[in-house]
């Protein structure tokens, strides 16, 4: 028998692009996809892997390895297939040489992300063809499907998962590396040149080849019927298959592993043999809209919602009409996420709170900054956009109005979608002031590489892309590097570069504290000294606690030594009790 | 075998993570169909997080609900109250007896709930142990969840060797015998 492990569906993922012989993988971290990525390096002998500054950089890379003649796939979270939708609805029309996956993480329940998009709605729109599957053993073993059904029918195909599946464990079987040969690249500007002339004959082939996999379909191996009670059928894919056999044991299902094109006839067949027809699929009506479309009656988001992610319990009441007796939940403060203690954003968020500033923010950990106490960061969209978002607002009202206003967005951001940002903003005759809070790190994600910390995915050495050349090469006179703890410069620097009549750029040089793994420094608080004055507490670290007395607590398990507090103390009631090694 | 429910909740940060590795390679051990469900990404820094895991003879769904847990680990008091509803009728509550102010409470919009332990005790079956501090005796802070393990380890269904050989794949080799001697304090602190 194979030997059975335990992954993580994004593991199960790189195993299953190991098997099926994958080449080459790009990518840009976003959760819940990351841990794909950092998976498929335990097989770089076989699979070359790479972080990507974004995900259409990441996908137009997989386009051309495929173009090449291997198996090549790219991986990001939902939003990341918005920035990737230019090489996606062409490629579309170009179809594949190996084998081309496009795994596309959704976010139902919104655990880390600004929106909750479903991707099938975007392939749809593509006409791309979608596989979903519903645990980690499908997951490697669907993914292995995607690319044989890709090069079959020359389309390159999206693989969706959302982040239960991703983030949930389970038992994989493992299977051997299957590595299929190098087809030959054959010249054929006709498939490979989207100019009007091609590419309107390109259309008429691939809505063949659309009804082709649609009728492949309803024969489809990993679409599965699995007759129980006709009294209740079930139509559903993906994680939310789990939650219908748990809630409801008894009923028929129609399970999906390909979500599109549907399979009609199946359909069909499946909605004559059972008395009532329901749909359950997280997030938009996609299923339900062409079944409904087809005069099948069945019952979907009339009772189930359009938000969030399902459960079993959500089932048996709604379908079951069950009232489960269960106990309230106490009430308890709620505990959002916080920047870490000895966060370098903080101490950048704290002088600009002093300075009564606003800030257009963007995609990462210091999002955080939105928040009370700090509560800087006016605007978050979108990857890249706070600089331009600054810029719009300058343009609105003029100069004097964004003087108390900054751009703030991290390094890897900033090599995602900002370097554009900035470049309008100096061609189109700015006058704002950029933060790039550089932490060498891509942080909220978990600490990937980027082209500016000097390291690839696999580990080797790298040209280290230096931001503060980059920004003058564009054009901006101002750049200027200063270290986050240090707020009194700070303070100083942010004054003048915001009174300046051009763009200034300023960088605050820190390393995310979780990623220096050296013994840190200590503080400790001297309730004799305190004056109770609260000033300790302002930058709100999760280290400190305001006792009754009103004198301060520091917990020594979570304190890194960062120095903010003691900085802030006047009286001198924050001491040093360890140094760091 | 019924499903057995397991939930461990706490602060992002506190290392459910590396928990959750541990109980998925248990319940591998011995022999079970597996399911754990994380929280990655954002909720990691800092915020309110819970992992599922779920065993037995075949589990589908992948998360636990409210009124189905066998056991809840709480790494801390306030996530203890939070989730104390998603135990079943003589479920065990495991608690780190141990604070951690979330930010509403450190700019004072909120108050940390006091007496959360005797309020809990009233409707659940509740084990306490103040496993930083013990752990701080052990010359580690950061071991205090293989404590917390370690009096889980009572209400589950593996041997301690079983937890051992887990404990040595899972951890890093440099910290293994302070894990396991953490583990060794929980195991026999409430027996």
């Amino acid at each position: 028998m194979a030997e059975k492990v335990i992954m993580l569906g994004n593991e199960a993922i790189a195993r299953g692009a190991y098997e099926a012989g994958v080449k080459v993988s790009s990518a840009y971290p976003g959760t819940p996809s990351t841990e794909i990525s950092e998976y498929l390096v335990q097989y770089k002998e076989e699979v070359y892997e790479e972080w990507a500054p974004n995900e259409k950089v990441a996908a137009e890379v997989a386009v051309g390895a495929s173009l090449a003649g291997v198996r090549a796939m790219a991986c990001m979270k939902h939003v990341g297939l918005n920035v990737a939708a230019d090489p996606l609805y062409s490629v579309s029309y170009m179809g594949v040489n190996g084998g081309l996956v496009f795994v596309v993480a959704d976010d139902p329940g919104l655990y880390s992300s600004q929106n909750e998009q479903d991707t099938r709605m975007v392939a749809r729109a593509a006409q791309i063809p979608v596989i979903e599957p519903s645990d980690s053993a499908e997951a490697k073993e669907f993914f292995k499907t995607a690319f044989a059904l890709s090069e079959e029918f020359d389309r390159p195909f999206i693989f969706r998962t959302t982040t239960r599946l991703a983030h949930s464990q389970g038992l994989v079987e493992l299977c051997e590396r299957v590595e299929p040969e190098d087809k030959p690249y054959v010249k054929d500007i006709r498939r490979t040149v989207m100019m009007p002339v091609n590419a309107k004959q390109r259309h008429i082939e691939i809505e063949q080849r659309g009804l082709e996999l649609a009728e492949a379909a309803n024969t489809l191996p990993i679409n599965t019927v699995e007759m129980r009670d006709s009294k209740i059928g079930v139509i559903t894919s993906g994680i939310p298959y789990q939650y219908v056999r748990e809630a409801l044991p008894d009923a028929s299902v129609l399970k999906l592993g390909m979500v599109n094109p549907l399979p009609r006839k199946m359909i069909e067949a499946f909605a004559s043999k059972v008395e009532t027809l329901y749909i359950v699929e997280e997030l938009d009506p996609v299923i339900e809209e062409q079944v409904k479309s087809w005069g099948i009656p069945a019952i979907g988001k009339e009772i189930l919602t359009i938000q969030g992610e399902y459960s079993a319990n959500m089932l048996r009441r709604a379908i079951l009409g069950e009232t489960l007796e269960l106990k309230a939940p106490a009430e308890a403060p709620q505990r959002p996420p916080i920047l870490c203690p000895g966060c370098p954003h903080r101490s950048v968020y704290y002088v600009l709170n002093k300075l009564k500033m606003h800030a257009a923010g963007d995609i990462g950990c210091y999002t955080l900054g939105a928040v009370p106490p700090l509560s800087v960061v006016d605007t978050t969209m979108c990857m890249g956009s706070s600089i331009s978002t600054l810029h719009g607002m300058e343009k609105a009202k003029g100069k004097a109005y964004v003087k108390n206003w900054v751009a703030v967005i991290g390094d890897s951001t900033f090599l995602h979608t900002g370097v554009n940002s900035l470049m309008n903003m100096v061609y189109n005759q700015a006058t704002g002031t950029v933060m790039i809070l550089d932490n060498s790190t891509t942080g909220m994600t978990g600490h990937q590489d980027h082209a500016a910390t000097g390291k690839t995915l696999q580990g080797d050495p790298a040209y280290a892309i230096d931001i503060p050349a980059l920004c003058r090469a564009m054009g901006v006179k101002n750049v200027v590097t200063v270290n986050a703890f240090d707020t009194a410069l700070l303070e100083k620097t942010i004054k003048e570069e915001t009174a300046k009549e051009e763009v200034s750029v300023i960088i605050t040089k820190s390393p995310c504290v979780l990623l220096d793994k050296s013994k840190k420094p200590l503080y400790k608080a001297l309730p004799d000294q305190c004056k109770k004055c609260g000033m300790c507490m302002k930058p709100g670290c999760p280290a400190m606690t305001k006792l009754e007395d009103g004198t301060i607590r520091i917990d020594d398990t979570m304190c890194t030594g960062c120095g903010l507090c003691a900085d802030l103390c006047k009286f001198g009631a924050i001491e040093l009790a360890k140094a760091g090694e | 075998m019924a499903v057995k429910n397991i939930m461990i909740v706490g602060v992002g940060g506190q290392g459910t993570l590396l928990t959750s590795r541990i109980l998925g390679g248990l319940t591998i051990a011995g022999g079970y169909d597996v399911k754990l469900s994380e929280v990655h990404g954002m909720a990691q820094r800092g915020g309110s997080v819970v992992t599922f895991v779920r065993y037995g003879e075949k589990v589908a769904e992948p998360i636990v609900e409210e009124g189905q847990a066998d056991v809840i680990i709480a790494f801390e008091r306030l996530e203890a109250l939070r989730y104390a509803h998603f135990l079943k009728k003589d479920g065990v509550l495991i608690v780190n007896d141990w604070r951690i102010d979330p930010m509403p409470v450190v700019i004072g919009t909120a108050q940390y709930p006091e007496h959360i332990l005797e309020t809990l005790e009233q409707g659940h079956r509740v084990y306490r142990v103040n496993a930083t501090e013990e752990s701080r005796k052990l010359g580690n802070p950061r071991v205090f969840n293989l404590i917390v393990l370690g009096v889980a380890a009572q209400h589950m269904d593996f041997t301690k060797e079983q937890w051992y050989e887990v404990i040595e794949k899972t951890v890093p080799p440099r910290t293994i015998e302070i894990n396991k001697k953490a583990f060794d304090v929980g195991y026999t602190l409430l027996s």
